[in-house]
């Protein structure tokens, strides 16, 4: 073997071939195709992606040509971006829910000269607005069913690029290794367009130097090692995707596995049993909800062990995990409730093997952060962005709380502006928005500080940070009250049968909600009181479902008056939505964000009824369905009132 | 304008269309004094998707019964891949390669979903029933190889969420897909499918469109099939014979029919004075 060369790799393809040198027949991918999970080791992934790039290179890929990438997760999608590197071009994954008219804004922006589209219904929406883009030249696809009768001029399919490649070896291997000996810290690693809770999306790049060290800084964070294995079912446009499935994977040579579908997505975690795992709060949620409907089908002897286990893990559960003295009683119990409830459990959720998990992007609930850390598994919160390579802060393991994010990653400098605004500084600090030097001045200044958005403080006594809202929307009520939704909405949506929740009152003298039950809550809990109804919309109009939301309501009024900070956002008014907010809609980002400007304006109207007085209000809405076909929906809706409470009884002072 | 009828031609999609796969002589088929079929007479060529329609009790699904053998027609000859058919038993039928949906589902509920597709490979099945109780060799080779055949039918109607649900506790439109999946795991000449959409959403209606096109585009496979929803039926079918009280009254490409005056009254209804 020759003598390797002794330095540290800095890029994605240095790392890969790097792994290859190192484990070359463990396995680098994994998914489950024809019921049956396949495999890639690191050796044959270099090789599937080496095709890839000699391919790339005969249909006349540049250095610096932007290739985008739609589909789900599969294998094939991630060799691509790392195909598109080693030739010098940059990745950009799209995420593969957007309509035609986003995918078109992006591929537009970044002059994307190829697109490469899992199947028929991607290829359809590039083709659809493909007038548009005089510069797209070439669309390759993966699945070729249904498109033989496509026109093949502008189109080829995976293997067969691949195949053109391996072809064409002896005349483009020189090129390669020629732009690969080119490629330092400073090559642009990937782009990625933000959803953006404002405005359009914008293109972050990152560059090798901001993914390979902010994944080898946070894998050491949690020791990370070779023969992990993490679930990558997340989309491939988001940046934790990005960095957890690639950046981290090819930094510590840990597998990723690719479900089947989305829909078989529990069950192949099941399947595969993760060692590192991430979910947004939502899937912990619906998790949650899933097991607590089901233990109601249980008989009442199992209902009852349930119960009985699961409030002793409340008590010891989160100690244990923690590494804090129990009694060995306790501990005793604890190891009986593990063979008999909590194994099971984890077993059936598919965190059996967890050792390191995260949650973030939104507020998770504590009932439902400290049910799964009681059952025993590390779950922690991080903090993080597109713009820093995901990690600003986190939660390293024995300092876990529900309330906070953490503290700075390392080599992430950290400081909160007057106004409260956090800022941070790192190496993953991203090099600029795409064509917009504008929007990069107003969030990176010249010392390479990067705002972000959020408003926070760091706690005293622990040094971890604390968000409390996003600083733009943090506002003033008209009597000068601080105004900060996001506070009232995460406690509202703790509550299992309200999905989502959008609260106003800036500038005003009170503050209204709007509501989303969850279909999956409610719609069980009609079903066990024998309360038919035909379509959602009925539903979220039934007496008894807006009662128990004006009680839910009317809990979080009390809770949030015991802040005085914040006293003033309790909700006086609210309305139960007759839609659920969606990103189809543009009412959330595709992250499910809700875009407060966008529904402002949208449902002005219920708004208006909200604050003058009126019992019910009559609303026609468009909506737009999965093809983009557009539809309305007509509906007479209720508005409630709720109690709200004075403020802070005094005993109450410690907050929240 | 090619002459549809005499097959061996290229569809403006691009689809070979050969020859003619099976033909129906002048059958006339009787209950007692009922006639439900009276000489009809149709083909059905290789790689063509054929709609039969027609208003309720024209006939259309004792058609689709003569062909897969479930009635036998008093008059007329069946021929298949240019062969007088003789009298058959449906599962005769079935092995000649032909299979079929039902209009109303006919699906083992307390199996799972693969359970049942696998059902669909009997006609593939070489090994006895002793050497497969005994399960070793050749019978166990045989059932990896019709399990891999069955995998890429779930993957290819994208059922694999549910590939191990008892198919009793799916809803509808899925029910419909698992028959579609089992009757494509016997690898058909002809499948026949009886009222695909029936009772389906909108949505669920696009799917099992798509899947039908796909399946002819893929495998190649010559497709019949009833329908009630003419939407649906002018998209997907090359062809289409159109019924009335058990006789033929309108046969030929959807712009045809739709054109047929005869149809248009059986559709519209008409005064009879």
């Amino acid at each position: 073997m020759a003598p390797a060369t002794q330095h540290i790799p800095q890029t994605i393809p240095q790392l890969l071939s790097r792994n290859v040198r190192q484990f070359p027949d463990k396995p680098a991918y994994r998914e489950k195709e024809f019921g049956i999970w396949q495999s890639w080791t690191w050796a044959e992934t270099a090789a599937e992606i080496d095709a890839l790039a000699l391919g790339f290179l005969t249909l006349g890929v540049a250095e610096g040509d932007h290739i985008a990438i739609i589909g789900r997760n599969r294998p094939y999608l991630y060799w691509a971006m790392v195909a598109a590197q080693k030739c010098g071009a940059v990745p950009v994954p799209l995420y593969q829910d957007a309509v035609a008219e986003e995918i078109a804004y992006v591929l537009d922006h970044c002059g994307a000269r190829f697109v490469i589209a899992q199947d028929q219904e991607q290829v359809d929406k590039v083709v659809e607005v493909q007038d548009r883009l005089p510069g797209m030249e070439h669309m390759i696809y993966l699945d070729p069913r249904g498109m033989r009768k496509y026109d093949h001029a502008k189109l080829t399919q995976y293997q067969d690029l691949q195949e053109k490649g391996r072809a064409a070896r002896a005349e483009f291997q020189p090129e390669i290794d020629r732009r690969l000996a080119t490629q330092t810290s400073d090559t642009t690693c990937v782009m990625l367009y933000t959803s953006g809770t404002t405005g359009r999306p914008k293109g972050v790049v990152l560059s090798n130097r901001n993914v390979v060290e902010t994944s080898r800084a946070s894998s050491e964070f949690d020791a990370l090692r070779p023969g992990d294995e993490i679930l990558a079912y997340l989309p491939m446009a988001w940046v934790g995707d990005f960095i957890f499935s690639i950046g981290q994977a090819y930094c510590t040579g840990f597998c990723v596995n690719c479900p089947e579908s989305p829909d078989t997505m529990h069950h192949d975690l099941r399947e595969i049993g993760p060692t590192y795992y991430f979910a947004p709060p939502r899937v912990f949620e619906t998790q949650l909800t899933n097991v607590m409907i089901r233990m109601e089908d249980a008989g009442r002897f199992k209902q009852w062990l349930f119960h009985h286990f699961m409030a002793h893990a409340k008590k010891v559960g989160p100690a244990l995990l923690d590494g804090k003295a129990v009694g060995a009683m306790d501990r005793l119990k604890y190891k009986l409730g593990e063979l008999m409830v909590y194994g099971p459990l984890k077993n059936t959720l598919g965190f059996s093997r967890v050792r390191v998990g995260y949650t973030a992007g939104e507020a998770i609930g504590p009932e439902i952060f400290d049910f799964y850390r009681s059952l025993g598994i590390n779950l922690k919160q991080l903090y993080g962005q597109t713009e820093a390579c995901v990690f600003i802060t986190q939660q390293p393991d024995g300092q876990v709380r529900s309330d906070t994010v953490g503290v700075a990653s390392p080599g992430v400098e950290l400081k909160i502006a007057e106004n409260g605004e956090v800022f941070y500084r790192s190496p993953g600090v991203f090099v600029e928005y795409f064509k917009n030097a504008e929007s990069t001045k107003d969030t990176k200044d010249g010392d390479g500080w990067v705002a972000t958005g959020d408003a926070g403080f760091i706690e005293e006594s622990s040094g971890h940070l604390r968000i409390i809202d996003r600083a733009k929307d943090v506002g003033k009520m008209a009597d000068g009250a601080l105004f900060a939704p996001k506070y009232v909405e995460n406690k509202l949506k703790f509550f299992p049968n309200i999905l989502e929740t959008v609260v106003f009152g800036n500038g005003k003298d009170r503050c209204t909600a709007f509501v989303n039950i969850d279909l999956t809550a409610v719609g069980n809990w009609a079903e066990r009181n024998n309360i038919a109804y035909a379509s959602y919309q009925e539903l979220a109009g039934h007496e008894q479902v807006l009662a128990t939301i004006k009680s839910h309501v009317e809990e979080v009024n009390a809770s949030v008056a015991q802040d005085p900070m914040l006293a003033g956002c309790q909700v006086h008014r609210f309305i139960v939505l007759h839609k659920q907010l969606d990103a189809d809609d543009g009412e959330l980002t595709r992250t499910q964000k809700v875009r407060r400007r966008i529904i402002e304006e949208k449902y002005g109207d219920l708004i208006r009824a909200l604050y003058d007085g009126s019992e019910t209000v009559y609303t026609e809405t468009e909506v737009t369905y999965e093809d983009g076909r557009k539809g309305s929906i007509k509906a007479t809706l209720r508005i409630c009132d709720a109690k709200t409470y004075p403020v802070g009884d005094s005993m109450n002072m410690a907050a929240e | 304008m090619k002459d549809m009828a005499a097959g061996n031609y290229l569809t403006d999609d691009g689809r070979q269309i050969g020859g003619v796969l099976m033909e129906m002589r002048n059958i006339t088929l009787r209950f007692g004094g009922v006639v439900a079929i009276k000489d009809i007479s149709f083909d059905i060529h290789e790689g063509e998707i054929r709609a039969i329609i027609g208003p309720n009790g024209a006939g259309k699904s004792s058609m689709l019964n003569v062909i897969s053998g479930f009635y036998h027609p008093q008059e007329g000859e069946v021929w298949f891949r240019g062969e007088k058919r003789p009298p058959m038993k449906p599962y005769q039928v079935a092995y000649q390669g032909i299979a079929r949906t039902f209009q109303n589902i006919a699906l083992f509920n307390g199996m799972s979903v693969l359970d049942n597709v696998m059902t669909g490979r009997l006609t593939r099945t070489k090994t006895g029933l002793l050497a497969q109780a005994i399960w070793k060799g050749k019978a166990e080779a045989e059932e990896t190889e019709n399990r891999e055949f069955v995998e890429k039918i779930i993957d290819f109607l994208e059922i694999q969420a549910i590939r191990k649900t008892p198919v009793g506790r799916l809803p509808y439109g899925l029910k419909k897909r698992v028959e579609l999946a089992r009757a494509l795991a016997a690898e058909p000449k002809l499948l026949l499918l009886d009222e695909p959409m029936a009772g389906m959403n909108v949505e669920e209606k696009e799917d099992m469109s798509r899947f039908i096109l796909d399946v002819n585009d893929e495998f190649g496979t010559t497709i019949a099939l009833i329908e009630h929803d003419m939407g649906v039926v002018m998209d997907l079918s090359d062809r289409v014979v159109v019924m009335d009280y058990g006789k033929k009254i309108g046969d030929g490409t959807p712009t045809e029919v739709r054109n047929n005056q005869e149809v248009i009254d059986a559709y519209l209804g008409v005064a009879h004075d």
